[in-house]
């Protein structure tokens, strides 16, 4: 870009009020300096009686002066900006550009109007046009007869359902809401251990269907992903049913209307449906993991297309899922875990906290197989009025899950292969000198509360052995 | 003409990749599909009569019209009975 001349530069459009209302105040610069441009983004004959008037119809000089307002004046000293003022105000005028006594008949200040180059989707078609950031991907050319969300799904990109096509304008828009580099790297996608970066992630959050402002969680929730921990490469390769399950706490989850309520694990909001999306696009357009290739599940679950939701924080009595993992109330996170499928608890008769913790045991106790022992923990999502059980009684989360744990003890005995008839079950070598063993692995039940007001319901969200789950704070 | 971002590793071509073309003819069913061109069907004819002869499957299909892709319901059919499909394309 070659530097600019020493002087003023004033940039103005017509349609605006106050750039027609201060025409006065532009012939009276351009009569005491000489070095005055006034660049106009509508209409190349206004301002009319200035010596240099600057066709910027293109928008090209406003996009690279940074103007988000009209009229801005702006000072040059040795091709640097020196000194700028917003809209008008005569006092910012007069400093800028060391004039005095500038319109007097007009008020000391007047609001401008948005720049034209700041108009919704106007950034990124001037990013293309004229500005130095790249991005690295391919480019695919369309033909002019072809449809383009038709060649997404021919060239494989999609789940099955239509995606958002990613031009450049959109990714451009998607990557607008982080503050991360496109080519940063986010690291190797399973199951090819394929480079990922920010721009690949937001060209897959685009297609997904994201808004900007949900690109934070994604990346966070790819990264979690692909902790080795989390064992997205046996996640896809293995015949069980799961795939990976968002669950976001935090500010956040408020902040881009994430849906923790009424529905909470289904469909119909925009966050929650497109973030677990992202998620899933990125480990099969990146990290190449199709069913029937490296994903072998043998049924698979729903949840497979997107799952991810919430905790429902504001009016709980109980510290959330992130705390007791160890994250400060106000962090964002998001926390990965493999779900396979949500399974009714139904409980509408329990008056008491404990008499609620033996059926919830009873249900959590088929989790998998009635005769399994030590398994995987399950996300026990429990909902509010269940939970209110416990506040009413003044329960902790603590003494829930003690209790809980308690009544997770199963006797040996019936755990044996071939006990009752059914040869599922645990060796008897696995079982020496115990009476009980626990149901779930290091009774490490993951607790988290969702949904609408009424029901007095809960769900068991099973898991896979293979995986475990891994928060990440959510970064801007 | 627009153009789209890869959302991929970018580790295959960006051109559609065609069917990979078999190796041998062995235990397939071949299709012959007579577009109703001009003559097609002499042309198709003698290939049947080769491939028969050689104890190959042959499936015989006839498009109404040339000028119109195939209805959907006869491409499903070609597609779910066949593995390679020769056609007489000009006359």
């Amino acid at each position: 870009m070659s530097t600019r001349p020493d002087g003023l530069i004033a940039v103005v459009k017509q349609d605006c009020p106050t750039c027609t209302r201060i025409v006065s105040v532009l012939r009276q610069l351009g009569k005491r300096t000489s070095a005055l441009a006034v660049y106009t983004q509508d209409n190349p004959e206004f301002p009319s009686g200035i010596a240099t008037v600057i066709d910027d119809t293109s928008l090209a000089h406003s996009y690279r002066l940074g103007i988000e307002t009209v009229p801005t004046l702006l000072r040059f000293e040795n091709g640097k900006e020196v000194a700028r003022a917003i809209g008008w105000h005569r006092g910012e005028w007069e400093s800028v550009s060391a004039c005095t006594h500038l319109g007097a008949s007009l008020p000391s200040s007047l609001p401008g109007c948005g720049s034209k180059s700041a108009e919704p989707g106007v950034p990124e078609k001037l990013a293309i046009q004229f500005g130095k950031t790249k991005l690295a991907a391919r480019r695919i050319a369309i033909g002019a007869l072809e449809d383009e969300i038709e060649a997404c799904f021919e060239r494989g990109w999609t789940d099955g359902l239509p995606v958002v096509p990613p031009t450049e304008e959109r990714i451009l828009h998607m990557l607008t809401g982080t503050t991360r580099s496109p080519d940063e790297g986010v690291g190797m996608t399973p199951p090819n251990y394929s480079a990922c970066t920010v721009e690949k992630v937001a060209i897959n959050a685009v297609l997904a269907g994201c808004k900007p402002e949900y690109l934070p969680v994604v990346l966070a929730a790819v990264e979690a992903a692909l902790a080795e921990a989390f064992g997205m490469h046996g996640l896809l390769a293995t015949t069980f049913f799961a795939g990976p399950m968002i669950v976001v706490n935090g500010p956040i989850a408020r902040n881009i209307g994430m849906n923790a309520r009424i529905n909470a694990l289904g469909q119909g909001n925009r966050a929650n449906a497109t973030i677990g999306r992202a998620l899933q696009l990125v480990i099969r357009n990146i990290g190449g993991g199709v069913p029937g290739g490296i994903d072998r599940a043998m049924l698979g679950n729903p949840g497979k297309y997107t799952f991810c939701f919430a905790e429902r924080e504001g009016d709980s009595p109980w510290e959330s899922l992130a705390v007791e993992r160890g994250f400060s109330p106000e962090a964002s996170t998001v926390t990965l875990f493999a779900g396979s499928g949500v399974t009714p608890v139904m409980d509408q008769a329990s008056r008491d906290p404990d008499a609620l913790c033996r059926s919830f045991a009873a249900c959590l106790k088929a989790d998998g197989h009635p005769k399994h022992a030590n398994s995987p923990p399950p996300v026990l999502v429990i909902s509010p009025e269940h939970t209110r059980r416990y506040a009413d009684a003044g329960w902790s989360k603590a003494r829930f899950r003690n209790t809980l744990n308690r009544y997770l003890q199963i006797p040996i005995a019936g755990l044996i292969a071939g006990a009752g008839g059914i040869a599922e079950g645990i060796s008897k070598e696995r079982t020496k000198e115990k009476e009980t063993m626990p149901k779930f692995r290091d009774n490490a039940l993951h607790i988290v509360r969702a949904g609408g007001d009424a029901g007095l319901f809960s769900a068991i969200i099973s898991s896979w052995g293979g995986s475990q789950p891994i928060t990440k704070e959510i970064v801007p | 003409m627009s153009e789209l971002l890869d959302p991929t590793s970018e580790q295959k071509s960006a051109h559609r990749e065609r069917v990979k073309r078999p190796r041998s003819l062995d235990g397939l069913t071949i299709g012959l599909l007579d577009i109703s061109k001009s003559r097609g069907d002499v042309f198709l004819d003698r290939i049947a009569s080769h491939l028969t002869r050689r104890n190959y499957a042959v499936n015989r299909y006839v498009k109404p019209t040339f000028t119109r892709p195939a209805p959907i319901a006869l491409q499903q059919q070609i597609a779910a009975e066949c593995d390679v499909v020769v056609e007489g394309l000009a006359d």
